[in-house]
């Protein structure tokens, strides 16, 4: 605690402007030496204590990109052009057009370090606020998805971490009435200190519904919207997502905000039927860096200056001071610009919901010397005044050092091809069993059955699918499809080549579902960007994403960067996820995976290679990590997803599934398990059998055709210069898979090796009732 | 002139929509009722739809069951108004007395989301006449309050009164007491059940459509021509 809060002093810009020389504690708030001069130039004299902590938030590495800025022009440069996009990049979230009155919105975002501090409000709180960011573009959340990753499955604090961070988003999620539709649950050890949450939402809006951020209009009332404003969540953003934890993770669990999904869904429900009565003029939500964030990017948006009455912010707390108010990321709230005469209908929606909203401020216009002026009162002494674009558009830029890794040709040379494979069918049987019940592979259940799929009643697919599917029209049909994917292992590997393959496989993961990709976000998790090789990777990344959204035609809408996601001197391996929106024009058409019918013939489509190095296979079995990723053909991508689009569209598949982790014999174990209908197939000549089942090769896919359907197929195939593989058909007869000249193995087998992974793991039900 | 069926929206009701949409779909008309108001609005019957109530906070259904339309449903199920709580609904039917026993937390002490079977007990409830007794159905079970329980003279004469309305098969996913997915009050009208019948109506969204029948069934006990 200062003097100045001790001594039960505000310290008021009278104050600092009396006081120039007192000592502030900027470095213990982040800022180096330069950024507090920096401050003390925009401002002509010290800040007060209120204006330094806004400073230190609003110029963290969170707040400002202040590492990634630079890298991130690429997507408006190499971004193709589209009329689909209504917003992008530097919004809240992106919106893209799905039809002539429809646009979507979606977003991915993490909430990395407070889910390790406290797995459950790390994780529930993570789902409200880019819920809030949806909200605040115009669009109800429809869905939200989770891309996870954790330590080894077997650690012990895993059985901490895993089982909170699935119960948070469970409670959360579900409480708000928002299907939970798809996602990613990965184990790895670079992961152990250090998980990663990412949380995406996607919501619907009418085109002419679309919001934006601005303050406009001088005069205008500021409003608060939402729940009081306590102590939870202070230095969020600059104390946990901006630095790396040490051994005293525990004592920044004051950081962690704790949310109330309860309110926030009364908050969704009141600002749809403002928007709908057209009531706002200008609308924020409250997240990381809180009032500090939204007053600042609100005024800064509109070029206008806004004058706040800060003791009008309700308060959990009473003792509270300024400072602690700005910083404060106290959940389930939005900032509303409302025109006068609409404040009392406002306050009317908000009080028939049963949330609070207090006019707290007033948008001015520029003064006529020093310009647009962000000014907080006090119980009528001053606190703040400085120029909002300050604060949030003037954050350092740095261009950080950027280093390839030492061992990066040591470790492109230890290839997984060269590795001992199964020597003989039994033994690749017993590798297709062991693989399906690793913690990567493994059934995914446990996890899932704790989230609502079916509230709102438009959930068309959600896992164990490729993607999620909602339906965004009962009348038309129309609806959309989303996947969110990421290899950890490839990126480590090549992390130009690895973000453009979790793009390659969100992409195919949306296509298999026959929905068209059109929009791209992104979250990605790197470690500390204070580190050459850990910059160097996220350019490449960063590199690689962008010419990627260039070469398949779609745009990067809007992402999140989380740095400092490593233990002590370790990072985790760089981790681009990505998630690719499709639009199907029929949702009644979309493919799902798994054999159902009787006599389906089952092809292969796309090409195999001997691709093994960062494979499930190699790191499942050998521990091995090493060699260059499968390669990328973006070209053949399209190619891939043009014939199952047009398939769909003809009815001529009755199911596709992709091929991923664990290759094509992960994906057959699957299809098989998906509705218990088994299969004979025959492995194709040219390569190894083991290769064949294994190998993780991009732009491919199973599917099933039924009889009669076969040479529309295969002109379909040709026409897009998609190879195709017959392997064999769907038999009801046979239990499980039957690999011909190879081995059987039945249901019975492949249920065994796949379900008990994660219950035997993190199961902890209570004596039963009797 | 359709049924009207009416749809009460608590502070934190989620299924509302669906259960509007498995009215539409039965052939009534959803109206929408609101809890703080006590006006019934004319409507034939009443559902209260899944969500969290108020939050859920003391206790699942405690305090939408001091609303004040639930005033009204009271009194009006006592007067025989088919009414039909589902999962959070049925939670407040049983904080409101309208149902014996409580809902407590799932003996797997987390959520759980599922495509479950179901075997239809009692099919002379307002809500369960377009099945057969002992007739298998699927429709998703989610909740993380779903164990039912009661005392044992209690689960006794349900079960000696024919009030089970419907059991948990091929597996019970809360553990609730002697599989009871769903219960009735003595004279039919009021049906509890923790599945999700609105969460089945349509092929595209739902495991099957089996969930409409709980729809149409009441519109057939109304006596109007279903579709």
């Amino acid at each position: 605690m200062s003097t100045v809060e001790s001594a039960g002093v505000v310290d008021t810009v009278g104050r600092a402007q009396a006081t120039p020389d007192e000592p502030q504690p900027f470095a213990e708030l982040g800022l180096r030496e330069d950024e507090y001069q920096r401050i003390r130039d925009v401002l002509g004299r010290r800040p007060t204590q209120a204006e330094l902590a806004m400073y230190s938030i609003m110029w963290s590495e969170h707040c400002s990109y202040k590492s990634s800025r630079v890298h991130f022009s690429q997507f408006a440069e190499k971004s193709p052009k589209t009329d689909r996009l209504l917003a992008g990049i530097g919004q809240n979230a992106g919106v893209v057009r799905v039809s002539d009155d429809l646009a979507v919105s979606f977003k991915v975002e993490s909430h990395n370090h407070p889910s390790f501090v406290e797995p459950h409000q790390g994780a529930a709180t993570g789902i409200g606020g880019i819920v809030r960011d949806i909200l605040a573009m115009g669009a109800r959340p429809v869905a939200v998805m989770d891309p996870l990753r954790f330590g080894e499955a077997s650690h012990p604090d895993t059985a901490r971490v895993l089982p909170g961070v699935v119960a948070g988003i469970s409670q959360y999620g579900n409480s708000l009435g928002l299907p939970n539709i798809g996602g990613e649950v990965v184990f790895d050890p670079c992961y152990q200190g250090n998980p990663l949450v990412n949380a995406l939402c996607v919501g619907v809006l009418p085109v002419s519904r679309l919001q934006n951020m601005a303050a406009s209009g001088v005069g205008n009332v500021v409003v608060l919207l939402g729940a009081k404003t306590g102590r939870d969540g202070i230095g969020g953003v600059s104390v946990l997502a901006s630095a790396t934890f040490g051994d005293d993770a525990g004592a920044a669990r004051p950081s962690v905000q704790v949310g109330d999904p309860f309110i926030e869904k009364l908050l969704i429900e009141s600002c749809l039927e403002m928007y709908d009565a057209g009531l706002i003029t200008g609308i924020q939500d409250l997240g990381g860096a809180g009032l500090t964030c939204a007053l600042s990017e609100t005024a800064a948006a509109a070029g206008l200056g806004m004058r706040v009455a800060l003791e009008r912010v309700p308060l959990r707390e009473a003792s509270m001071l300024p400072h602690e108010i700005l910083a404060s990321e106290s959940q389930e709230r939005m900032l509303l610009i409302v025109e006068p005469s609409k404040l009392d209908e406002v306050l009317a929606v908000a009080r028939k919901w049963g949330v609070l909203a207090t006019a707290i401020g007033e948008v001015m216009p520029p003064a006529a010397d020093t310009g647009p002026r962000l000014i907080v009162d006090w119980h009528g002494a001053t606190v703040v005044d400085c120029p909002p674009g300050s604060l949030a558009d003037d954050g350092p830029v740095y261009r950080r050092p950027m280093r390839p890794p030492a061992d990066r040709d040591l470790v492109a040379v230890d290839r997984a091809e060269t590795l001992p494979r199964p020597a003989d069918a039994e033994e690749l049987k017993a590798t297709l069993l062991r693989m399906a019940g690793s913690p990567n592979l493994c059934d995914k259940t446990w996890v899932t059955e704790q989230y609502d799929r079916y509230v709102r009643g438009n959930t068309v697919l959600a896992q164990p699918e490729d993607a999620g599917v909602i339906r965004l029209s009962e009348e038309s049909g129309l609806g959309i499809a989303l996947s969110t994917d990421g290899n950890g292992r490839y990126a480590k590997l090549d992390p130009y080549a690895g973000a453009q393959l979790a793009l390659a496989e969100a992409y195919r993961n949306v296509a298999v579902t026959g929905a068209n990709p059109i929009a791209i976000t992104n979250c990605l998790n790197f470690g500390s960007p204070e580190d050459p090789e850990v910059m160097w990777s996220f350019g490449e990344a960063v590199r690689g994403l962008a010419d990627g959204s260039a070469a398949l035609g779609i745009p990067v809408t809007g992402g999140n960067v989380s740095f400092y996601n490593q233990t002590g001197m370790v990072p985790i391996h760089p981790t681009p996820v990505v998630g690719v929106l499709g639009v199907l024009d029929d949702v009644s058409r979309r493919l799902s995976s798994g054999f159902a019918n009787d006599g389906d013939r089952i092809l292969l489509l796309g090409e195999t290679r001997p691709e093994l190095s960062g494979s499930e296979w190699a790191w499942q079995e050998h521990r091995h990590l090493g060699g260059t990723p499968p390669e990328v053909n973006l070209v053949a991508e399209q190619a891939l997803a043009s014939v199952l689009r047009r398939a769909a569209e003809v009815e001529l598949f009755s199911g596709a599934h992709d091929l991923s982790d664990g290759g094509l014999a992960q994906a057959l174990l699957e299809s098989v398990l998906r509705h218990g209908v088994g299969a004979r197939v025959r492995l194709p000549d040219g390569l190894d059998d083991f290769v064949w089942l294994f190998s993780e090769s991009t732009a491919r896919a199973i599917v099933t055709v039924p009889r009669g359907h076969e040479a529309a197929v295969r002109a379909l195939c040709e026409e897009n210069d998609v190879p195709w593989q017959p392997l064999g058909i769907v038999d009801s007869k046979m239990d499980g898979l039957d690999v011909d000249g190879l081995f059987s193995v039945s249901v019975e087998e492949m249920r065994e090796a796949w379900q008990p992974t994660l219950p035997a793991l993190f199961d902890r039900s209570a004596t039963p009732a009797t | 002139m359709s049924p009207r069926i009416g749809v009460v929206t608590f502070p934190g009701s989620l299924d509302d929509v669906d259960a509007a949409r498995a009215v539409r779909l039965a052939g009534a008309t959803p109206v929408s009722l609101w809890h703080d108001d006590s006006a019934l609005r004319g409507v034939n019957a009443v559902i209260l739809p899944g969500g969290f109530s108020y939050g859920d906070y003391l206790r699942c259904g405690a305090i939408a069951r001091f609303s004040a339309v639930m005033e009204t449903v009271v009194d009006a199920a006592r007067g025989g108004l088919p009414v039909l709580g589902i999962c959070n609904g049925f939670q407040i039917l049983c904080e409101s007395h309208l149902l014996p026993g409580a809902l407590t937390r799932n003996r797997e002490l987390h959520f759980r989301n599922r495509d479950q079977a179901l075997e239809i007990g009692n099919t002379g409830t307002a809500w369960t006449g377009a099945f057969t007794p002992g007739q298998r159905i699927v429709v998703p079970v989610k909740n993380g309050e779903g164990c039912f329980v009661a005392d044992t003279a209690t689960l006794d004469a349900l079960e000696a009164e024919n009030r089970v309305v419907a059991r948990y098969v091929e597996g019970n996913p809360n553990g609730s007491q002697r599989d009871i997915a769903g219960i009735c009050n003595e004279a039919g009208n009021v049906v509890g059940m923790m599945p999700h019948p609105e969460h089945a109506v349509e092929r595209l969204t739902g495991p099957s459509t089996d969930g409409l029948g709980v729809f149409t069934s009441v519109l057939a006990h109304l006596g109007a021509t279903t579709v």
